[in-house]
Parts: C-alpha cells; structure tokens; sequence
C-alpha cells in the first residue's frame, strides 16, 4: 500500500526529520486560511497522487500566492497524468502547500527492502532530486537484521557521500530515524528524494515515498486508515475487497485464471496470438466455484471486455465444481458475453460436460493455446 | 531415487487441526505420506486423523522424530512456526502459508541454522512422485519419472507436470520455491540437488518476471548443471511497476523483466519455450537427443 507524500511527512516529522511548513487542502475554499497558516509570499503547490515524477507533468508548481487559489481551481478534481502513471492519470483530490525552501544541495536518501541481500538497505546518494536517475549511484549498506541499524552507521554513511562539518551527525540522526520508521511501519521503501542539504547543516525531507508492506497491515491498523482507494483503479479496489488479485490493463479480453503464474502465463499466450487482455485476474490456486463467478461477474460488468477466456487447473477444486459456478455467474451477466473456458485437473471431464450441458455461450477445450486464439479470435469478431 | 524426501520421510504438520492443514494431511496420507503427527498448541495430547498431537514441535520430535514439517499456520504466526521448527532440528521445512510479512522472513532468514532447509513460504510445497507428498499440489497429475521440476509458481507448476506426465517422462520431484520476495530455497539449491541426484535425467525451470534468480540460475547452470534444462518465464507482457499477484512478480526499471531472464538462461544453453504449453515438449525432445 502506498501513502501519499503529505502522509509520509506526517510519519517523518513524528519521528524526527524535519519537513517544510505545510498543510493539505482539498477545496479551493480552503486555501485562503492555509495560506494564512503558511504566511508565504510564493507557494508551491503539489498534487498528491500515487505516482511520480510530477514536476515534469505539471504536478507541482511555485506560484505566488495571491494565485494559489486560482491555480488549486483548474488542478483540483482534475486527472494528472505523468510518466508513471499510464494514459489516464490519477484523480488530484489533495493538494500539498508548501512555503519554498532554499538548499545549499540535494541529496538521495531510501531504506528499501531488499529481496536480494535479505535485508533492508539503506541508500544514501550525494545527487538528489529529479536527476537521481542519470547522477552518481547512492551508496548502499545492509542493515544487519538481528542486530540492527547502529547511530554510528549513519554518520559513516555520511562520510562516505561527502559530507562534513555539522551535516555528518545530523544526516546520521536522519538515517537512523528513516530505517527506524521503516521498521516500525512495516515499509518496504521509505524514500526522501530530495532531501535538502540547508545552509546550516541540517536537512529537510522535501519529498517522500512510503508504501507499506500489505501483508502486514493486520499489524498496522492505524495506515489502513490512510488508504486512498480513489489512487487505485476501482476494479483493483473492488476485487481486493473479494479477496482477489486483479489488475487492470488496456485490451479488450478479459482474464480468468487460478494461481499468479498462469495468470501471466495466459496473458502471454493471449498477447502472442495476436490479442490484448484487458486484465491480471488470479482468483487463487485453491479457488473456489463461488470465487470463479464473483470474478465472472467482476468482468462482464467492465464494457471493454469483449470476451472472458477462464483459464483454470483444478487440483484441490473439482473441476465440476468451477464448472457449475461458471454457468450460475454466466447465466445473470446481463449481457450476451462470449466465454472461452479451458479447464482441466481433477474431474475435468465431468466439468466439461457440465459447461457443454448447460449451454454456456462459447468454447471449451483443454488445450492452452488454442483457448488463447479462440479468445483472440472472438474479440476480433465482436 | 529423489531429491529431500522419500517414501521414508517422516513428517510432522504444524497447524495439523485447522481447516487446511486437516484438509491437506488427508490428502498427503491418501497419497501415501508417513505423516507421524502434528502441532497444535493448546492441543497437546488429542489425537486426529489418528495421529499424536503436540503442543510444541520440541514435543513431537521427542516423540516422534519426524524428518520434515510442513507448515499450515496463519500467516502471523507463520514465521515463529518455522523458527520453531528449525529451533527442534528438523531438517526440512515446508511453509505453504501466504501473506507471511517480509519484514518476519527478514527475521527468519537471519536466524534459520544451516541445518535447516526452507522451501517456501506462499508455495504449493515439495512432492516426489508415488512417494511423499508435502503440500497442496494435486498428486494425481504426478506420475514416478525422470525430470526434476523447480518452479516460483503453483498452478503452472501443475502444468509442467501435468505435461511432463503426458509426454511419458514423469518427475523424480517437483519444488515449488514459492512467489514471495524473501523465501528460502533457491532455484540455484534445487538445480544443485537435481544435478546430484542420479535418478534425474532432466529438468523444468518456471520463473516469472521480478527479481534476478532466474539470472543468477542462468548462470549457475552455465558452470555446474551437466543435464538438459528447459526453462519458462511467465509475465513476458506484464507492465513494469504492478505486482502480479506474487509479492515478487514486480518489473523494477530494466531489472527482472522475463525477456532478460529468458536471454540469460538460453545464453547459458538452456532451451527456453515461449508458451507455457510447451514446456514437457520440449524437454522430451531435448532427452531424446
């Protein structure tokens, strides 16, 4: 789960590092008395969304303000979309204002866990800000798990990017207090890019980047509260709420399969045909009759689907189980949709005769491959 | 002949009472397993499926010595499970859980002794065909034969052995390493154990998009693996930046998209197949050069 920046600002001043003055407005009615609050003859005016890089897309913009709120009316309730973000955008509901802040330089700075070392890594890099990318790479360091991230650790790192003078023992206060959040919240990535370098030698997290760990949020009730669930697309929230993987893509044949791997398997095989799914769908390995027709019903209520193709390897599930669920969801779909089925494992036949008995409208075969090209095949034609 | 288990190994099943692990243990004792008993803490004493129950693993392997554990208990407490598990020295633990935070296999792999092995977690488990059975896979597609089969997924694992029984070569033993970002074995320790063992004549390889062990075994077979590999990468048309379903199947910048993996392996002689449905094919046609 990702948070946005005003809520990982949040979670950072909590623990220490220090942020710009700010506060989120989500009308245009309330900018006036924010800016009141932030007392600032220029403004930068950020829109919170789950993607990034905005500054290059318009996202966010130093404005005097006098023109805040002008500029807060045409960006409000509107779609940005960035590099990160597909052709449709993200609905900007919230707005970030900040009073600008000067640096003397911009730095690099992320705790991510890392599934190669087996450990959470701390990233530290001189070159911070939008050019993170092409600049010098940050230094990395492994967190010893057991152990711990140490005090002394983080003014090492200091040293090690070039640092000096009162910066080394206050970037070294920053890291530990970043891993210690990243701990504490269960993050997988925690990241402040930029974090300034001020005059003084102190820092200033001018950005951040958290996403969460979603199976630990059992564990982490209070940022289930920041969910933005508008950031996803709705299909993703809805079936995330049924208890299935979905996620949407731009084609017009729509995916039911059991188990990650086939999933992306069939949306291969889909795509090598000639074809374009319009979605990941993993109802599980050990799914259930009542979850293929939720996911059925999920499907046909999206008006780009032009044909389903159910994918599904019966090991634990009987087959003729899927089979009867697959024929009650198709039978209340409200619309003439094709379905292609291919199943097979444990009592296939028996599901196989069940489909062709109870007139499904579509095609049945075991073999992968030709259910792809039927699919592929029917799109074409509707 | 197999890799890590046989028709002699004893398992014992932590979360024996619960729903899954009840629903599996009958299934693996239907298949034939040696299950000697369970774990269900509070539970000690009890008896089911007509085997012993235990509150603790120390207690199970006083009593009953098992060789392996497999690991059915909910994800929050999954990783104290395995830790308990590893803490009585048993040599071989299967977690199927999913969910398990990475922050808990963080704490797992740190504190795991090397005389444990892991397979898992979020994975389909270990099964060598017409002998022992640990995990959630279907056992009638398997059939006793020739290829070992190491796969990060667990339905299409089934169609590599679903299909390697159809072309008439069956499986010595089928590990499912699982889809989490942290876990415990690799592709690179199974490829090993399947090189050793003398009854394998070839092997199956399914990864999927995410991470660099699929490159990392590409080039470990390069060097050690003398036998006929064939690989499949799933998620070739995935977009980069969306978790696909697995925790691990995430495209991140230029890292770990399928056609590097695919690349990697075919450049360390590895036969790797577009389709998914190709896969015992061509492992038939590779043994039979």
């Amino acid at each position: 789960m990702r948070l946005h920046e005003y809520q990982a600002k949040a979670l950072f001043a909590a623990c220490g590092i220090a942020t710009p003055p700010g506060v989120v407005v989500r009308a245009v009615e309330e900018v006036a008395p924010a800016l009141v609050t932030l007392a600032t003859p220029r403004c930068v005016v950020k829109a919170q969304i789950h993607a990034g890089a905005r500054g290059h897309a318009g996202g966010v913009r130093i404005v005097a303000s006098d023109e805040v709120a002008a500029y807060a009316k045409t960006i409000l309730g509107t779609r940005l979309v960035t590099s990160q973000t597909g052709a449709s955008g993200l609905p900007v509901d919230t707005l970030l204002l900040e009073a600008p802040t000067t640096a003397a330089s911009e730095l690099y700075l992320a705790c991510v866990l890392d599934r190669r070392a087996g450990a959470r890594v701390v990233l530290a890099g001189r070159q911070g800000g939008m050019g993170i990318e092409e600049g010098e790479k940050p230094v990395a360091r492994v967190i010893d798990t057991l152990r711990g991230f140490q005090a002394y650790e983080g003014r090492q790192l200091a040293r090690e990017i070039g640092l000096s003078g009162r910066a080394v023992a206050a970037f070294g206060d920053v890291v530990s207090a970043l891993v210690a959040l990243a701990v504490e919240h269960d993050a997988l990535l925690v990241e402040i890019n930029p974090l300034m370098l001020c005059e003084d030698g102190s820092f200033l997290a001018a950005d951040g980047k958290i996403e969460i760990d979603d199976n630990a949020l059992f564990r982490q009730a209070a940022l289930e509260a920041l969910r933005d669930p508008r950031q996803g697309d709705a299909k993703d929230e809805e079936a995330r709420e049924r208890g299935l993987q979905y996620i949407s893509l731009d084609g017009d044949i729509g995916c039911l399969v059991n188990g990650a791997g086939l999933a992306m398997a069939t949306m291969d095989l889909i795509a090598q045909a000639g074809g374009r799914p319009a979605n990941f769908l993993d109802v599980g390995g050990g799914t259930t009759a009542q979850k293929v027709a939720e996911a059925l019903r999920l499907l046909a209520r999206d008006p780009r689907v032009k044909v389903v193709l159910v994918n599904i390897f019966g090991g634990i599930v009987r087959c003729d189980l899927i089979a009867e669920g697959l024929l009650l969801a198709a039978s209340s779909l409200g619309r003439a949709l094709p379905i292609v089925v291919r199943l097979v494992g444990t009592r296939e036949e028996e599901g196989r005769r069940a489909l062709a008995e109870g007139g499904l409208l579509g095609d049945v075969t075991q073999d992968l491959e030709e259910a792809a090209q039927l699919a592929v095949r029917r799109a074409q034609a509707a | 002949m197999s890799v890590l288990i046989h028709k002699q190994t004893r398992v014992l099943c932590q979360g024996f009472t619960g729903k899954q692990g009840t629903f599996h243990c009958q299934q693996a004792l239907e298949y034939g397993t040696d299950i000697v008993g369970g774990v269900t803490p509070g539970k000690g004493g009890a008896r089911h499926l007509d085997r012993p129950v235990f509150d603790t693993v120390a207690e199970a392997m006083a009593a009953v010595q098992p060789d392996a554990s497999v690991i059915y208990v909910p994800a929050p407490m999954a990783a104290d499970a395995i830790l308990e598990a590893a803490a009585a020295g048993i040599g071989l633990v299967v977690c199927i859980t999913e969910g398990i935070p990475a922050a808990d296999m963080l704490r797992v792999k740190a504190l795991l002794p090397a005389t444990t092995r892991l397979i898992g977690p979020n994975c389909p488990g270990i099964i060598t065909s017409g002998e022992c059975k640990i995990g959630i896979m279907p056992g009638a597609i398997h059939k006793p034969g020739v290829v070992g089969i190491v796969s990060r997924s667990g339905t299409l694992t089934y169609e590599a052995v679903a299909q390697t029984t159809a072309e008439g070569l069956g499986q010595t033993t089928c590990i499912g390493i699982g889809g989490d970002p942290i876990h415990g074995l690799g592709f690179i320790d199974c490829l090993d154990l399947f090189q050793a063992d003398a009854a394998t004549r070839g092997i199956l390889l399914v990864g999927e998009i995410g991470g660099v062990e699929e490159e990392e075994a590409a080039d470990y077979i390069r060097h050690h693996v003398r036998k006929p590999v064939v690989a499949y990468i799933a998620g070739t048309t995935a977009p980069p930046g969306r978790r696909m379903g697995h925790a691990g199947a995430v495209i991140a910048g230029a890292l770990g998209t399928a056609e590097a993996k695919k690349a990697a392996l075919r450049e360390a002689g590895v036969t790797v197949v577009d389709s998914p449905a190709r896969m015992g094919r061509a492992l038939a046609e590779r043994l039979s050069r």
